[in-house]
């Protein structure tokens, strides 16, 4: 261990908000996003997909989109040189369909060709033969075996039961018993840069694809079986990428680009347009579910029983990840004694769903907080003092069996909202700005309630399930230009996050260098897994650590500045503490490696006779364990909590048989700046003492407590039941 | 049909332009300025915000061949060489940027406005931003750096 760099101390070091590396360049409009690359010579690629949720394929030419001039290649699943199948957790989705299409969008051909107008002309000119077919999309049907079966296996793609204590017995004493079924609707993570890419045919017979993707060695798993080549001739390196959200986690462009640059010979890009990008990657699962809380008259609760429902459309996607969280985190932040969670995940015709930010965790959250709220009702309780009574803490075993082990600050986190100061009520002179409808001109101020609401929420970070959760880094250090230099290279990918900037400042203060660089994200260097579960500062972060450890190790008690041209190159594979898989009958097993906490408060004024909603302030305190980048934390907390108010107001894919209505920014809206209310923010740092740093994920905790709490401010105001999001002005009128 | 028009303070032309192309398409392929964003071409996200003739329009709705003469004014010709126009600098400062897709439509919004109003209440700043789409800061981090900025310009 090296004495001479400890006493060196970054300013600009873990715990510090240094500018992003890429500030710079995504001010200037110079930062290539994977939707700018641009090649001599290249082809532009274009989609056909189907019309019809469910359909048999009963013939394909693509004769007259051939001949049309400037189009140099039309190929269909006869072409797909491998395996034509994909998928994350089953290989069960065609690259190109073949006698059968399961879900509207999905793709039948692709197309490459010298403008993307001849491209989606060349599309028009293709002729489908299809026999439409009755669509299965009810999710409790689907569990019930009623209707077709999509999929070998029947469409129940996991069951996860979770069993603790003896809720029967539990349940003949307990004293109040809430019941409630809730909704919750589709949600697209929205991202505003498009799927896109460009593939580039390599001279030794592979390709070299530039993406916008959220893990590039399971895409690069995936296109190799698809191509049928070998792992070295299929390079991946990460284009820019304009938000993620899990949308990405899916295959899109990737092999449909790659087959047309490998069949042309010439470079080929794909850029989706918005209403392409609603049927190319995966959504929100919607969800029904079923709930029952049984308490004693003081509020404590005695047992919760849920039947959860997830629709996961067309193909598995994640959806048997999403099952498990929704399952295992199905009762909430709470201390229950006795439990019996059942939550189903299944195939439909409807568009595929998969990851979005909050994973499983967000639907159940709507519901157990609805309950929460039912049952202080029930009592004459206090929302805030029902949650405090049951919350969990350290020790307190899960549902699972799961002994929590690092701090579970539910309670506090409840006590540092409700000290927060109330917003003042309107009053004096009236800015339309500020009340439900704004410029619109609805109301200027009569009919206008205001109501109050919490939430608090729980998230698994990390991997769960026994899977081998680890990332890859290499860290250099070397004297460039007689001053000291480190260079990090991962293949995590950022993606608007600011693991980069992370990366720097934990690499500062670890070899105590001003100057790191960070590489290209690419796959010549080893697996970083996924950008989600709030995972990547925790492990591709441990990782960075633990390399620089090697490197101050190599060091030894010379300091950087003194290396001369010696370049200390360590390259590591870090792991967190290893999960369990749950027992498929009880439940049971230490899942998950660590859980988040975020907790909000919801003030909203409603216009009782639009049924209009203005959130006026927005709350939230959250244990982040450690504030790696302050600014940042408070930016994922910022815009998580704005996509939870999305789902609680405007946001939904609105599905008709099968067919989704909406695929524009026109029609699915997210909220705007006049949308956003003004936030206090209370960020804890409670190490977790398993954790580098005893940090804790911060990406998804805001966006699962945002929603339950905006709903329970408009029934606080409204007196409605309103058990489903997003709430719709017709919810609040009644009409 | 061959194009003529003034970007960033150079007069440019493109070729071959079809009569379908949005100002957008051109800038972004035929010009190379790929630094205005196609996050919708809809009209609906103002992440293709540009300058036309000194007043910002949506550039995926501006039909390349209306622009025949005019001049444009794209978030590549906002910064003096090295130093980063104010609104620029402060969207870094004050964290502004996460995926900075709809950076470059905000950050020429934000400069219209200051251009216009230099100490914006909040009020005129959220109806300025309106029709900016970010989905990854809750828009927060970008009303402070419009704060900030104004602060700055009006200091300087
Ligand atoms: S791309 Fe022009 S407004 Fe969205
Ligand atoms: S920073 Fe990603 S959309 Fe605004």
């Amino acid at each position: 261990m090296s004495t001479s760099t400890e006493n060196r101390v970054s300013q600009a070091g873990v715990g510090t908000s240094p500018q992003r590396p890429d500030g710079s360049m995504k001010v200037r409009g110079e930062f290539a996003y994977s939707s700018d690359l641009w090649h001599e010579d290249m082809l532009w690629g274009a989609t056909l997909r189907s019309p019809h949720p469910y359909a048999r394929i009963t013939g394909i030419d693509i004769g007259a989109a051939l001949a049309l001039p400037g189009v140099y290649a039309v190929l269909t699943h006869a072409d797909v040189p491998g395996v034509n199948r994909y998928g994350l957790e089953h290989a069960d989705q065609p690259v190109l369909a073949e006698d059968v299409v399961r879900y509207q969008g999905e793709p039948v051909a692709v197309v490459a060709a010298d403008h993307p107008e001849t491209a989606r002309r060349a599309l028009e000119r293709i002729t489908v033969g299809y026999t439409v077919l009755e669509p299965v999309t009810d999710s409790e049907a689907a569990v019930a075996g009623e209707g077709a079966q999509l999929h070998p296996g029947g469409n129940v793609v996991r069951h996860v039961p979770i069993r603790k204590g003896d809720p029967a017995a539990a349940a003949e004493g307990a004293e109040v018993v809430v019941t409630g079924t809730y909704e919750v609707g589709m949600q697209d993570q929205a991202f505003l840069g498009p799927e896109s890419g460009l593939a580039v045919p390599a001279e030794d017979g592979g390709v070299d694809l530039y993406v916008a993707t959220q893990w590039l060695h399971v895409d690069q798993r995936q296109i190799v079986a698809a191509l049928g080549l070998p792992e070295d001739k299929v390079r991946l390196t990460l284009g820019g990428v304009g938000g993620a959200f899990g949308g990405r986690e899916d295959l899109s462009i990737q092999v449909h680009a790659c087959l047309l640059a490998l069949h042309t010979g010439k470079p080929v890009k794909m850029v989706y347009n918005r209403e392409e990008s609603f049927y190319g990657h995966v959504h929100r699962h919607p969800a029904v579910l079923h709930y029952e809380h049984g308490a004693d008259r003081d509020g404590r609760l005695r047992y919760v029983r849920a039947r959860i429902f997830l629709d996961g459309g067309a193909y598995a996607s994640s959806t048997g990840a999403v099952v498990a969280n929704a399952a295992t985190l199905g009762v909430g932040p709470y201390d229950v004694p006795h439990a019996a969670v059942d939550c189903w995940g299944v195939y439909t015709n409807n568009p595929p769903c998969g990851a979005m930010r909050g994973f499983g965790a967000v639907q159940a959250a709507f519901a157990y907080e609805s309950q929460m709220d039912k049952l202080a009702d029930a009592c004459g309780l206090d929302p805030v003092e029902v949650r405090t009574r049951n919350a969990m803490a350290e020790g307190t075993s899960m549902p699972t069996g799961q002994v929590v082990d690092s701090p579970a600050p539910v309670a506090e986190l409840l006590r540092r909202l409700r000290a927060m100061p109330l917003p003042t009520e309107p009053g004096g002179e009236l800015d339309l700005r500020r009340l439900p409808g704004g410029v619109s001109n609805t109301t200027h101020g009569e009919g206008v309630v205001r109501g109050v609401g919490y939430a608090v929420g729980i998230k698994n970070i990390c991997f769960s399930e026994a899977f081998d959760d680890y990332s890859t880094a290499r860290v250099r250090l070397q004297v460039v230009g007689g001053e000291p230099a480190a260079t990090v290279h991962t293949a995590a990918c950022e993606v608007g996050q600011g693991l980069v900037t992370v990366l720097q400042q934990i690499v500062r203060t670890e070899l105590g260098v001003e100057r790191v660089t960070i590489e290209p994200t690419d796959t010549t260097i080893g697996n970083a897994g996924s950008t989600s579960a709030s995972r990547q500062t925790y492990v591709t972060g441990g990782a960075v650590r633990a390399a620089c450890l090697k490197v101050r190790d190599a060091l030894g008690a010379l300091s950087p500045s003194d290396l001369g041209d010696k370049v200390l190159d360590e390259t590591v594979e870090w792991r967190h503490r290893p999960t369990e898989e749950l027992d498929p009958v009880t439940g049971q097993g230490n899942a998950h490696v660590q859980y988040g906490f975020a907790a909000h408060r919801a003030v909203v004024d409603v216009d009782t006779e639009l049924g209009l909603v203005k959130v006026v302030a927005l709350d939230c305190a959250q244990d982040v364990g450690k504030a790696m980048n302050p600014q940042a934390v408070l930016g994922q907390i910022q815009g998580g909590s704005a996509q939870g108010l999305g789902l609680a107001v405007m946001e939904e894919i609105q599905i008709a048989g099968g067919v989704i209505r909406n695929p524009s920014f026109t029609d699915y809206l997210i909220p705007t700046v006049l949308d956003m209310p003004p936030m206090n923010i209370d960020v804890l740092e409670l190490a977790d003492p398993h954790a580098p740093y005893g940090l804790r994920g911060v990406g998804e905790p805001p966006t699962i407590s945002s929603t339950p709490a905006v709903v329970a401010a408009i029934r606080a105001a409204t007196g409605r039941a309103l058990d489903r999001v997003p709430v719709r002005p017709e919810h609040i009128t009644g009409t | 049909m061959r194009l003529n028009v003034t970007v960033n303070g150079e007069s440019k032309q493109a070729d071959d332009v079809w009569a379908g192309e949005s100002l957008l398409y051109v800038l972004r392929e035929r010009l190379g300025l790929p630094g205005s964003k196609n996050a919708c071409e809809q009209g609906e996200c103002g992440s293709c915000t540009v300058y036309l003739d000194d007043v910002p329009v949506c550039s995926c709705l501006v039909a390349a061949g209306q622009t025949e003469g005019r001049r444009v004014r794209t978030v590549e010709g906002l910064a003096d060489g090295d130093r980063l126009d104010p609104v620029q600098q402060s969207f870094v400062d004050n964290g502004a940027v996460q995926c900075g897709f709809c950076t470059p439509g905000l950050v020429v919004a934000a400069h219209d406005l200051l251009g216009r109003v230099p100490d914006p209440s909040d009020e005129e700043i959220r109806e300025a931003l309106a029709g900016n789409l970010c989905r990854c800061t809750g828009y927060e981090k970008i009303l402070d750096a419009v704060r900030s900025a104004a602060l700055a310009t009006e200091g300087s």
